[in-house]
């Protein structure tokens, strides 16, 4: 069976609900009117551990249009068992349950919830409920409680975050006898997801148990899956849809709080219902978490790495072990014979944290890529040498080939393109006026997974294609990336072919994560187009006097929206007619993509890149500006390289965010979160932002699955914190042993 | 619900009575702050006065004796901009030009820029102590994150920063605040208009009850020649100063026959240091000279930790401002270090 595959692959198409947001009539969670809505506010403990002694609502439930103040005191009776709150990306532990008693575990745990007949009462209704707390002692700085460390607890997450591998060879003796050897230790504060996006529910209560829900989340049928475990309902009586999403970043991986109290509420009143957070409480959950790093890289006289050890202390709750890989990574990268990683976890009196953008790997390559660029200048090895020196073309960590690895390009490509050869090696050796000018690189590796993923495919009356999946798109591209596989897969114009998305009734999706949405789906899609297309044939076979009769799969051609014999171009059947003979029927088929896991096995899987970065910082004052950034990245096939380079500018913009200024601000005296808000914490603005480049390496796959795509949400920020770090060290001999670098300390 | 009063002053005699018969009443002008400050539920006014109509008040004109008049109720934006501004006090347009961001600059009027609150995070948490927002509560800043906090002029109670950058121009250029209320006109000297906290750090300045300020002249001397604005922050645009300078020179060849400093993001008003300028009259302008000046503007300048980087900061800006002035056009957007 023959359709040209690279139609509409391949090309650099603009999104296609573009218009729809920039004219602001892309509809969010938020934004649906119904009939007959109350509006739900959240109240949050301004204490940060302790209890709820009572509470007094009496002037709320005054106020007029009040209708109920909800809490633990007064809630709906909810499931039994923790398992039933336990969502797809639970980390093991006991998830966290709102209103679930009189216990506060971290500052801003939502405690109460005012419903009234307008945002505005709700909002106003809940300044004036007001409790009396027991004040416990309260621990939330991980640098002072490191004591507290230790290993994670095993869950169903770990299959997919699994713990560091064993110690291999000896690493302190090789350590000792090393020529060169480095110690570092790397610490990094909380950032939180900020989408632009606020999140919010509205909840549409339709009787005997049934519930229409449109919520800001990554994932549609995690979230149904979440709301009819909790509240007894049927699955297939609760619809979570989210046609639109204003960005997650990892936010939006596990249902949040405004869902539950905003379904406990419709159900509750037996209303439609509307819960919007504000900014302040988006700092209220999901988190990525702080972090301190040591590690020790020996290597012998010519550079070659004979130790790596790597260990990690990050922070999870006092409830749930939040794990995120960190130790393991530099070992997928470089072999050593002698390695020693461990990872532990700190409980804190803080939410769990969450995945944000390439979690994990863009900390872990931040502290490997700057303790491989302090090697280099201690062996006087050019750090990009020092990276060939000790380049794999297999994962020296799982002894496996990898199903496709063109680092090496990234490497090369993106040095040419920056010029990387025009470096002088000493640090403070490059000046332009009052600025020292600093080249620095590193290295990005991210996973590259697939998720089974069912899709629906249908040609209608008309002869068009219609497809249903329950993924979201997150600002990412997915339904612009999904209809160019499926016109290609039938032959079809784009504008022929509808992708129906974002709604927890369509065939199953994981949640929107792990850059895996192109893959999971995609090859969904192809499985299905395959099945369809043999449909399609057999149908035509069954017409009258059909020319197909004796056609074999691979003697016709799907084009155009007809069929025809590849020996006769001009004995065709188009859709429509097929339909027509079906009297009008659809023909349609649901099938299954997974990974073949068999196969897979034997292999590891990985996207790399490569970014090299040139700063400038001023000589007297410390300011810092990333004049020039170019990020290569080896991502097997790009599907769409304009979206696809969206992805990875945003991405690198997020890498000198990480570099040199997000972080939320923890007081440890109050326990919470001082900066809770866009003005004060701080993303980069348009002037911090200037020439960014990227570059997609070649990097066919065969392999990995049958697109040959990796995805491309995270990598391009792996390397970049620490192509920026370095690149600071070049210009100013400074080396910060923290994220973010704030300019004073270069003075 | 907090329901207010809304009343449109129709002239600044009218705004007067009306802030004044209205019991808890506020000015509301271009709102970027009372209404945040509203919103953050750290105010509560039951009645709003809109000065956005007081028309007599919006214009910046040229006075006899060659005194320039900023009108409160004029915008930000439209004074940066203003011919004569950007000709006669570049200085305070560049320093206008540094701050916040378009739309608010399009939006903040003069009279609001000069009252706008602190940016301290714990003023700004209404469920956390803190002496300017509520007196006697404490001041967990001194012990907490104080990146942002003042260095010079602080008080037990409050070591928070007055955050304008239009507000360290004025000071530089030793304008004078016109303020009119119940009891008739006055005229306030910048430096007498904002204070330090002192042990009443809930108060920002000197205007009194039921007054409102309606003008704020610019001397003529505008030091258009020999001047420069620098602000250093966390990014390049968009938030507030951790450290900013305003530096103006009359010179004769390189001799400084007058020199005005102001330091913003340091004290809970624009530091000036009259000694200071009074060092560096007669001198020649050096980097050296502007090292010395900086220690004597800096003299006992305290950090509280987290911002204990301010005090050498703050010298390493007053020098490089200095250079920077003796050559305006090296001055960037965004009031950056230059090139
Ligand atoms: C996100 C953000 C970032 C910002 N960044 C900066 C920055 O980098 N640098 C900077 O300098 N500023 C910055 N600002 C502050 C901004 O400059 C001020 O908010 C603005 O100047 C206030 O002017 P307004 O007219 O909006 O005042 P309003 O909010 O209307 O009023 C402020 C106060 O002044 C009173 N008032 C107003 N006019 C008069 C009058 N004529 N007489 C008596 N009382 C009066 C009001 O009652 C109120 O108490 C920022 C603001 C925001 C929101």
């Amino acid at each position: 069976m023959k359709m040209d595959k690279n139609i509409n692959v391949g090309q650099p198409i603009s999104r296609l609900e573009g218009k729809q947001k920039v004219t602001g009539t892309a509809k969010y969670a938020a934004e649906y009117e119904v009939n007959n809505l109350l509006y739900a506010y959240v109240v949050n403990s301004t204490i940060t551990k302790g209890k709820i002694l009572s509470i007094d609502t009496s002037k709320a439930l005054a106020l007029p249009g009040v209708i109920e103040v909800l809490s633990h005191e007064n809630r709906t009776k909810l499931a039994w068992f923790d398992v039933q709150y336990a969502d797809m990306d639970a980390p093991p532990g006991t998830v966290f349950k709102p209103f679930y008693d009189e216990n506060i575990l971290y500052n801003g745990q939502p405690i109460a919830l005012v419903v009234a007949e307008s945002f505005e009462m709700a909002r106003f209704a809940a300044t004036q409920v007001t409790f009396q707390y027991k004040e416990e002692p309260f621990k939330t700085c991980l640098k002072d409680n490191l004591g507290l460390a230790r290993t994670a607890k095993k869950g169903f997450a770990t299959a997919l975050k699994p713990p560091p591998p064993p110690p291999t060879g000896n690493f302190e003796k090789a350590y000792e006898s090393a020529a060169a050897k480095v110690e570092t230790t790397y610490s990094h504060g909380t950032e939180h997801h900020n989408p632009l996006e606020l999140f919010a529910t509205t909840t549409i209560y339709q009787g005997d148990g049934k519930l229409t829900i449109y919520d800001k989340t990554q994932g549609t049928i995690n979230n149904q899956l979440y709301v009819a475990n909790i509240f007894g309902l049927k699955y297939k009586n609760v619809r979570v849809l989210a046609p639109f999403v204003g960005g997650g970043f990892g936010s939006g991986l596990r249902p949040q709080y405004q869902l539950f109290l905003c379904v406990m509420a419709a159900l509750h009143l037996k209303r439609n219902v509307k819960l919007v957070l504000e900014r302040k409480q988006m700092f209220s959950f999901a988190h990525r978490p702080p972090t301190i790093q040591n590690l020790r890289f020996s290597a012998d006289i010519n550079g070659k790495l004979t130790g790596l050890n790597h260990s990690s202390k990050s922070e999870t709750s006092s409830f749930e072990d939040y794990f995120e890989p960190i130790a393991s990574w530099s070992h997928r990268l470089y072999p050593a014979p002698n390695t020693l990683f461990e990872q532990e976890l700190v409980p804190l009196d803080v939410h769990t944290p969450l995945d944000m953008r390439a979690p994990g790997g863009s900390t872990a390559l931040h502290a490997i890529e700057c303790t491989m660029d302090e090697l280099a200048y201690q062996l006087k090895i050019d750090p990009l040498e020092l990276r060939l020196i000790n380049y794999s073309e297999m994962d020296p960590s799982a002894k496996k080939p990898y199903t496709s690895k063109a680092l090496r390009a990234c490497y090369l490509e993106a040095a040419e393109k920056f010029g990387w050869d025009k470096r002088k090696p000493e640090p403070r050796s490059m000046e332009r006026g009052n600025k020292l000018v600093g080249y620095g690189m590193a290295t990005g590796i991210w996973d590259s997974l697939q998720f089974p993923s069912r899709v629906e495919a249908m040609i209608n009356a008309d002869g068009k294609m219609v497809l249903n999946n329950a993924v979201t798109d997150i600002g990412t591209g997915t339904l612009t990336v999904m209809t160019q596989i499926a016109a290609d897969q039938l032959g079809l114009n784009m504008e022929d072919v509808d992708f129906q998305y974002g709604d927890s009734k369509k065939p199953f999706s994981m949640f929107q994560g792990g850059s895996a949405m192109t893959s999971s789906t995609g090859v969904a899609i192809v499985v299905a187009a395959k099945e369809l297309r043999k449909k399609l044939l057999k149908k035509a076979k069954e017409m009258t006097d059909s020319p197909f009769k004796k056609a074999e799969d691979d003697q016709v051609t799907f084009q155009n929206g007809t069929i025809f014999l590849n020996s006769d171009p001009n004995t065709l059947v188009t859709f429509k007619e097929l339909i027509a003979f079906n009297k009008g029927k659809t023909i349609k088929t649901t099938n299954m993509g997974k990974p073949h896991m068999l196969k897979l096995k034997n292999y590891s899987l990985a996207t790399h890149s490569a970014s090299f970065v040139e700063v400038e910082v001023d000589k007297d004052l410390g300011v810092v500006t990333v004049t020039r950034a170019v990020t290569a990245v080896a991502a097997g096939k790009i599907i769409n390289p304009k979206t696809a380079k969206s992805q990875v500018y945003g991405s690198m913009v997020w890498g000198i965010s990480k570099a040199l200024h997000e972080e939320t601000i923890m007081d440890p005296n109050l326990g919470k979160y001082m900066n809770s808000n866009l003005g004060e914490y701080h993303l980069p603005v348009h002037a911090d932002i200037k020439q960014l480049e990227v570059i997609f390496a070649d990097e066919p796959d065969e392999l990995i699955n049958e697109l040959g795509v990796k995805g491309v949400g995270e990598i391009g920020l792996v390397g970049m914190p620490a192509a920026i770090s370095n690149a600071i060290f070049h210009a100013t001999g400074k080396r910060i042993y923290k994220l973010p670098i704030h300019f004073n300390e270069l003075i | 619900m907090n329901n207010f009063e809304y009343k449109q002053a129709g002239n600044t005699k009218n705004a007067i009575e009306l802030i004044n018969n209205t019991p808890d009443a506020a000015f509301v002008a271009g709102g970027t702050n009372l209404i945040d400050l509203w919103k953050y539920d750290l105010t509560h006014p039951s009645g709003l006065i809109d000065i956005n109509h007081l028309n007599e008040n919006a214009e910046i004109t040229t006075l006899k004796d060659k005194k320039v008049r900023l009108g409160a109720a004029a915008r930000n934006a439209d004074t940066a901009y203003h011919p004569i501004i950007e000709g006669r006090y570049p200085l305070l347009s560049k320093a206008i030009l540094a701050g916040a961001s378009a739309q608010i600059r399009n939006m903040a009027s003069n009279g609001g820029n000069l009252l706008q609150r602190t940016r301290c995070y714990y003023f700004y948490d209404a469920d956390v102590p803190c002496n300017k927002r509520e007196p006697g509560s404490g001041c967990p800043a001194k012990e907490g994150y104080n990146r942002i906090h003042a260095i010079l002029g602080t008080s037990e109670e409050c070591i928070a920063v007055f955050p304008s950058d239009m507000c360290i121009a004025l000071a530089a250029l030793e304008a004078v605040v016109n303020v009119s209320g119940p009891n008739g006109d006055r005229s306030i000297p910048f430096e007498d208009f904002h204070r330090l906290p002192g042990d009443r750090p809930d108060i920002d300045n000197t205007l009194g009850k039921g007054e409102i300020i309606t003008s704020i002249d610019l001397p003529e001397e505008g030091f258009s020649e020999h001047y420069s604005y620098l602000k250093l922050r966390d990014r390049h645009s968009y938030a507030f100063a951790l450290v900013s300078v305003a530096t103006a020179f009359k010179l004769n060849g390189n001799v400084i026959e007058s020199a005005r400093i102001a330091l913003g993001g340091v004290s809970h008003k624009p530091w000036r240091s009259i000694e200071a300028e009074a060092f560096l009259k007669d001198k020649e302008a050096t980097a050296e000279n502007f090292a010395a000046a900086a220690d004597l503007i800096l003299r006992g300048a305290k950090g509280f930790g987290s911002n204990d980087f301010k005090i050498q900061l703050a010298k390493k800006a007053i020098i490089r401002n200095g250079l920077m002035a003796l050559n305006p056009e090296s001055q960037l957007p965004g009031a950056l270090p230059s090139a």
